[in-house]
């Protein structure tokens, strides 16, 4: 069974039924959304037989299927997952019907529309992490620009018209330079072997000089870096996080985020090795600075939903420092962590959706002592703050340890100022529950507010039950990425030399971008 | 089909056949009773058909009649591009026209001269035929610019457009008097193997020839520094006749302008590709930035078709297997999408008003769900989002310029598409995103407007998802000419 496509195109098909259901007066609104739920659900469960079917064991991409798309053009329908794509889709899975169970009664105007485009946008994300044919890639990329920007410029907030576009076109300003890059590969690739091909392995194998592994390397890691958001990047996150409803935030922090972090790893740095060694230490520089410019941006944020927004500035440095040490613990840790931060942050912009949907307020001024009126919505934010701030035994710890484990072998000082973020977030973040939460009711309007509703149970008892899940059995998450790992960072490592040699490396780098001839094979020097 | 008629008449008879239907048309009119309804359209469809299916049978066939049109797969692509656009031109006019109290006999014999030129032009081998072609078509589209003469827009954007046209078909045909006086023939093929033969790199002539040519065409295809003319008339033309001249007049310009500079200019390619590089940057740049200042629609679809030439103009620049190719595709795509576009601003169009400015579009979607998500698709397209044809395109026509090593076009090529995203949105924005305003738009949508929609937005998805063979066909098009 093409267990692959049909995770994919199922959400069409989802969003093709709901185009048939008659709902102008808004009286199949539960139809709609029972509808919906009910396929994403079923999506979850593709993705799960799909984990199922994996073989942990193996670094190749499985469950492959491919198909003859343009040949001239030697554009495949190709898809595949391997240990990292995996649980970046598995993770999709998991939020799509939390996402749809956000939206359950904060949603009343044109279900329909906003059901169709959670689906659009569920097909697209799952496309991206599927693709190995970079054109397809391209495809799935750009498409789903289109459903978030309706989700944030129809059910946004006040300003969402303005933080659609922004996000819409700060978003396609990077990725466009990418498709220039990818038609530059495809040429490439005839110009050494007679035909053109968008099929990521081939392209893996190519010999890129690396003057042009330069210019690649920069259009693409702009679009990832963008998408990440990877300081100075960022502006437009806030933006779209604090307009985007409660759904599309979800969406936004907990998978699309990743697809930049995901792009470091499978495009970016093993596509353009080279490029990667030369630029790795810039890179990291910028999540540092990221990473504690995002805390102490967060720490002053009086609004909760901007808060988290620039935690997860934070929180996503660290993947990116952990990609850039490009060794095993480094890049575990980081796949690890999108996993992790797509499920506690997710779970925040959950939790924040539901205080707001309640008071239409998220500073954080307004609430205080929630505890006594809503205590099982204050114990599961407590599980998910702490996931985010990585205490032991939830699902931030094991990541931010691996990732601090990989950036210490590779140069200590990193990790200098990626602790101070660790310890910064603790602060944000306790400090925001400690004023929502403890203390005395300092509003008379939260003295009645209702406890979880059932719809709101079923949204955030996976997501706790994930958090504690990933805490106290990592390995059964980290094994079927252990493989794959490796494979990628053998791939950066042979065509680099080892990191030890790294400033030869660069000088030799240096050399060959200044166009001198002859400067030596640099992968023959060990 | 073949055997039916001299081998020397072939290539002509697509353009015949709509020659007959506009002259079946023009009868009808003369016929018709005061207040009859005559289905005057559908003889233009019968004849649209007709050439259609002529054109099939033409495929791979190489017909040449009298030697100065030629029926090879290039010009026969292009016709089939020109069809289409007739046909839906003619199925979106059905209900615009009588709103408008336009008299349907004149305005579908225009349409169908104007296609029957277009026709020509696109399979023209001689320059002179080139120049004939120009100016049935320019004249009949003159004459549709201005067709509402109660409108001062209309008659002042008509007559603009005539002048600065016969100002550029003056520069043409000085072009070909140049070419005739250097080369001794107006013969395409004639003049490409007299240029290859002969060394005539240090002849200035060459250059004068070959510049007041390209002006004559740049004039056509509305490229910067000659668009000045563009956003006027199509803002005053109706929107379903502005429709019509933004996809065929550029499609059969194009495709003349391809062949006369790919094919008989080839070995001078060194010295027009700089130009017409600066002019394809030019063209992109000035097209999407200027039309981020509108808020007219039909004005800012004017700027945004400004910068569409400028797309296939890189395709012209890059020059090579795909770079040509590129330029067919992106047309079929281009075409189907504008029209569609402007048949969606000519349907939302009143008798006495035209509904044409940005702020008319608030709430579109909340009243006409179905209408505004057309709109958008057209939208997405044009600024290449996928999987739509216009994605296609653009990924085509950039693919041919890194490949022929033109990466600073391509770069500007991205850059402007993400600017021209800015001004589509703000369409969608309105839609969408705003209340609708205190006059709410009544529209009904006659079933023919609404298949000739529905259509175009099946093609814009088949071109954008499965465009593998009208991509293998615009290659194999290509190999008969160049």
């Amino acid at each position: 069974m093409p267990l692959l496509t049909i995770s994919w195109f199922l959400p069409v098909v989802g969003a093709l039924l709901l185009l048939f259901i008659g709902n102008a007066d808004g009286r199949r609104n539960s139809v709609i959304r029972w509808t919906t739920l009910i396929v994403s659900i079923a999506v979850f469960a593709v993705t799960l037989a799909m984990w199922a079917s994996f073989d942990a064991a193996s670094a190749e991409f499985q469950l492959v299927e491919r198909h003859a798309w343009i040949p001239a053009f030697g554009i495949d329908y190709y898809i595949g997952v391997d240990g990292i794509s995996l649980l970046l889709i598995v993770l999709t899975g998991l939020l799509t019907p939390v996402a749809v169970l956000s939206a359950w009664v904060g949603i009343e105007k044109k279900v329909k529309e906003f059901c169709i485009f959670l689906l659009l946008l569920e097909a697209a994300m799952i496309g991206v992490f599927l693709s190995l044919d970079l054109f397809l890639f391209y495809v799935f990329w750009d498409a789903m620009l289109v459903p978030m920007y309706f989700l944030i410029g129809i059910w946004g907030y006040d300003q969402r018209i303005y933080a659609a576009l922004k996000f819409m076109l700060y978003t396609m300003a990077g990725s466009v330079l990418m498709l220039i890059a990818i038609l530059g590969l495809a040429y490439l690739h005839k110009a050494a072997t007679g035909s053109y091909s968008f099929d990521l392995l081939k392209l893996y194998t190519l010999d890129i000089a690396p003057r042009t592994q330069f210019w690649f390397f920069l259009a693409f890691a702009l679009a990832f870096a963008i998408k990440v958001p990877l300081f100075p990047f960022h502006t437009w996150l806030p933006d779209a996080h604090v307009q985007a409803p409660t759904a599309g935030s979800v969406i936004l922090a907990g998978v699309l985020l990743k697809m930049g972090t995901y792009g470091f790893v499978r495009f970016a740095f093993p596509l353009f090795p080279l490029a990667a060694a030369y630029f790795a230490p810039w890179i990291a520089v910028l999540a540092v600075i990221g990473i504690i410019y995002g805390a102490l941006v967060a720490m002053v944020q009086p609004d909760m939903k901007k808060l988290v927004a620039y935690s997860s500035v934070s929180h996503l440095g660290f993947v990116v420092l952990g990609i850039c040490a490009m060794n095993v613990n480094g890049v575990q840790g980081a796949v690890y962590q999108m996993v992790a931060h797509g499920v506690s942050t997710g779970g925040l912009f959950l939790i924040v959706g539901m205080l707001s949907d309640r008071r239409h307020t998220r500073l954080i001024s307004e609430f205080g002592g929630l505890k006594a009126v809503m205590p099982r919505l204050t114990g599961a934010f407590m599980i998910i703050t702490l996931a985010s701030i990585g205490l032991p035994g939830l699902n931030g710890f094991i990541g931010e340890f691996l990732i601090m484990l990989g950036a210490f072998r590779w140069d200590p000082r990193y990790v200098v100022g990626a602790g101070l973020g660790v310890i910064l977030s603790v602060v944000y973040m306790l400090w925001m529950f400690q004023r929502v939460y403890y203390g005395k009711v300092t509003q008379h309007e939260n003295e009645g507010l209702p406890d979880l509703l059932p719809h709101e149970w079923s949204a955030v008892v996976p997501l706790c039950a994930v958090a504690l899940a990933m805490g106290v059995f990592p390995t059964v998450f980290l094994k079927p990425m252990e493989p794959s790992v490796t494979r990628v960072v053998e791939r950066l490592q042979n065509t680099q030399t080892l990191r030890v040699d790294n400033d030869m490396q660069k000088a030799k780098f240096k050399l060959q971008h200044a166009g001198v001839k002859n400067a030596s094979d640099p992968f023959a020097s060990r | 089909m073949s055997n039916m008629i001299s081998p020397s008449l072939q290539a002509i008879v697509p353009m015949l056949s709509v020659t007959l239907a506009a002259l079946a048309c023009m009868a009808a009119e003369a016929f018709r009773e005061p207040g009859e309804r005559m289905p005057v359209g559908g003889l233009g469809i019968v004849g649209l058909v007709g050439a259609g299916i002529s054109a099939g049978f033409l495929w791979n066939g190489n017909a040449t009649s009298f030697g100065v049109i030629s029926g090879d797969n290039f010009g026969l692509f292009v016709t089939l591009i020109l069809v289409a656009v007739g046909i839906l031109t003619i199925m979106f006019s059905s209900q615009v026209i009588h709103r408008d109290g336009i008299v349907p006999g004149e305005y579908y014999t225009l349409v169908l001269f104007a296609i029957a030129g277009m026709i020509m032009m696109a399979t023209a081998n001689d320059l002179l035929v080139i120049f004939i072609a120009l100016e049935v078509l320019s004249l009949a589209v003159y004459v549709l610019t201005g067709i509402r003469r109660e409108d001062p827009r209309a008659s002042e954007a008509s007559f603009k457009y005539f002048l600065l046209g016969a100002f550029s078909s003056a520069f043409f045909l000085y072009g070909i008097a140049f070419t005739f006086g250097l080369t001794g023939s107006t013969r395409l093929d004639r003049i490409g193997s007299y240029l290859a033969a002969q060394s005539l790199s240090d002849n200035p002539l060459i250059l004068v020839a070959l510049g007041l040519l390209l002006v004559g065409f740049a004039f056509k295809i509305s490229a910067v520094p000659f668009h000045m003319w563009t956003p006027d008339a199509y803002e005053g033309a109706p929107a379903i006749v502005t429709g019509f001249m933004s996809t065929g007049v550029k499609a059969a310009a194009f495709a003349a302008f391809a062949r006369v500079f790919l094919s008989a200019f080839e070995p001078f390619s060194g010295d027009w590709a700089p130009v017409i590089w600066v002019i394809a940057a030019a063209t992109m740049i000035l097209g999407t930035v200027v039309g981020v200042a509108q808020t007219n629609l039909k004005r800012m679809l004017a700027y945004s078709s400004i910068a569409h030439g400028g797309y296939l103009l890189v395709g012209l620049v890059a020059a090579n297997e795909v770079g040509k190719a590129a330029i067919l595709f992106y047309l079929a795509a281009y075409a189907i999408t504008n029209l569609a576009a402007f048949g969606v601003i000519a349907l939302l169009g009143a008798r006495d008003r035209a509904n044409d400015e940005l702020r008319d579009y608030a709430g579109l979607w909340y009243r006409h769900p179905g209408l505004s998500a057309l709109m958008t698709v057209c939208l997405l397209s044009l600024g290449g989002f996928p999987p739509t044809a216009g994605f296609i395109g653009k990924w085509y026509v950039f693919s041919a310029a890194v490949s022929a090593g033109y990466y600073g076009l391509a770069v500007i090529g991205v850059l402007t598409s993400v600017i021209s995203v800015f001004f589509y949105l703000r369409v969608v924005v309105m839609m969408y995103m705003q209340e609708p305003g205190a006059e709410p738009l009544r529209i009904h949508v006659n079933a023919l407007s609404m298949t000739a929609l529905t259509v175009s937005i099946a093609a814009i998805f088949y071109l954008g998802i499965l465009p593998t063979q009208v991509l293998n066909l615009a290659a194999e098009s290509i190999s008969t000419i160049f």
